[in-house]
């Protein structure tokens, strides 16, 4: 029996779509078998980003409405063994699916993965309790910017309400040490202090995400990429690894606290 | 018995209107409403049907007050109990009962979330960024103040906010909107309070909060 872990922020593009696939794929490449579920009816990008569009026969849709088995609309990644993707459909909206089948979906690929990935559409609405219906653990994106701290700390708040086995963990993604240390960028400590839940990892603004993702092949898989560790050292804290952060840049100093908050 | 008479009768176009002290004992309040009624007044009351109208000050018109009332009356045939009042609500026993009480929370107020209670509230944990407190009474908060919180609602203009660490994004006291800190000149403030001072809301230490507003709490004494 595997586990679900949906990857939320509330607001947009915070990279939420960029950890489920990173998230993914590095804890396929640990040996784990991995199941990626994109909830994004009618804006679907998980696909894109694994580089899997051209491959899709059917959808998360056509699953619920009967068109097709779980198996037959379950995409598998040729390049990791244990790593698949069910995409969610293009033409539809996130009304044609509800929480319940959802559910059922999430419980049935518990059974053959390890863990169920699942990437949560932007909005507290309809998708957002579609992709928390079948959920046991969450992971809260955001990056360090007021307005995504603000709707990280909405979203904590509706998944307090959900039956989650453990409280909601925390990624701080596109982080810029300068512009922190200049002090135009809230610090990690602030954004913890507010959002009072435990931290998974810090992922420093990185160029090859963005290469990564148009050229559909996960950062994780490019060993010179700073993202790419964090994003490693994620999916190992999720299975249990005490991994010390990174360092975010060379000088300590803001790293020596965060350590401390984490650690102690 | 105390030399301010603690029952006025008063005639008015419908009838009589009885006054009756609040401070005072019922039970002496109505002694002195069964003199009046037999001895010094008796020559008033006696004759045709009179209406009696009853004004019980700030003294909350229960049943058992209501019921020894109109047996005080009952003695004279001649008065009938129209009405029994109290004076309508007013900010001052929404103090009373805010003072007598408090209940305590726990846990972080998020984005979008409300807590609300009538009375004096502690909240031991923080209020985020859109946030809500609100309370009838006053707000002490045990953790960090970030949110909106909003005391004396109901026009309790005696109520005090004060937090651990109090960076709110707005303060409501009764109907005084007040936001930071352009309004205050500061930035952040640890263990203080804010107060309306002349309709004007005012920041200061808690430690001043027992001279500011005594009537808050039982003094600890010499």
């Amino acid at each position: 029996m595997g586990e679900a872990i949906v990857i939320t922020s509330g607001k947009g593009g915070v990279g939420k779509t960029t950890t489920s696939a990173n998230v993914g794929t590095a804890l396929a490449l640990l040996g784990k078998k991995v199941c990626m579920v994109d909830t994004d009816i009618g804006l679907r990008n998980l696909d894109v980003v694994m580089g899997l569009e051209n491959r899709i026969l059917y959808d998360l849709v056509d699953v619920v409405e009967e068109r097709c088995r779980l198996k037959q609309a379950l995409i598998i990644d040729k390049r990791f063994e244990h790593l698949s993707l069910l995409p969610a459909a293009q033409t539809k909206d996130k009304h044609a699916v509800t929480p319940e089948q959802m559910k059922k979906i999430i419980s049935e690929l518990k059974q053959d993965y390890d863990y169920v990935i699942i990437d949560c559409p932007a909005g507290i609405e309809q998708g957002f309790k579609n992709a928390v219906a079948g959920a046991d653990r969450a992971i809260v994106v955001t990056t360090p910017e007021k307005s995504a701290v603000r709707d990280a700390d909405r979203i904590i708040g509706l998944l307090e309400k959900e039956n989650l086995t453990d409280s909601p963990k925390l990624v701080v993604n596109r982080i810029r040490p300068n512009l922190i240390d200049n002090g135009d960028m809230l610090s990690i400590d602030e954004i913890c202090s507010v959002l009072a839940i435990d931290l998974l990892g810090l992922v420093p603004d990185d160029e090859h995400v963005i290469k990564a993702s148009n050229s559909g092949e996960p950062t994780v898989m490019n060993p010179d990429s700073r993202a790419a560790i964090a994003y490693r050292n994620i999916a190992r804290r999720i299975l249990g690894d005490a991994v010390p952060l990174m360092p975010l840049h060379q000088k300590t100093g803001v790293l020596q606290r965060i350590k401390k908050f984490f650690v102690g | 018995m105390s030399s301010k008479s603690l029952v006025t009768i008063k005639g008015i176009k419908e009838g009589l209107l009885f006054v009756l002290d609040d401070e005072a004992p019922l039970t002496e309040v109505i002694q002195d409403l069964t003199y009046k009624l037999e001895h010094t007044h008796s020559q008033f009351l006696t004759g045709p049907l009179v209406h009696v109208f009853v004004r019980l000050g700030k003294r909350s018109a229960t049943e058992e007050t209501k019921q020894s009332l109109i047996e005080s009356f009952s003695a004279r045939g001649n008065l009938i109990v129209q009405s029994i009042e109290s004076d309508p609500i007013e900010a001052e026993p929404v103090l009373a009962a805010a003072a007598s009480g408090m209940k305590t929370f726990t846990g972080i107020v998020r984005s979008g979330q409300t807590l609300h209670h009538d009375g004096n509230m502690l909240l031991i944990g923080d209020v985020n960024p859109g946030g809500t407190v609100t309370s009838t009474g006053n707000i002490l908060v045990l953790g960090s103040l970030r949110g909106l919180a909003h005391a004396g609602i109901g026009g309790n203009h005696e109520a005090v906010i004060a937090a651990s660490h109090l960076r709110p994004t707005q303060l409501r006291i009764a109907d005084i909107v007040s936001r930071p800190p352009d309004e205050w000149g500061f930035e952040e403030a640890f263990m203080e309070f804010a107060y309306l001072h002349e309709g004007v809301m005012e920041i200061d230490k808690l430690s001043r909060l027992h001279r500011i507003r005594p009537q808050l709490g039982m003094s600890k004494g010499e």
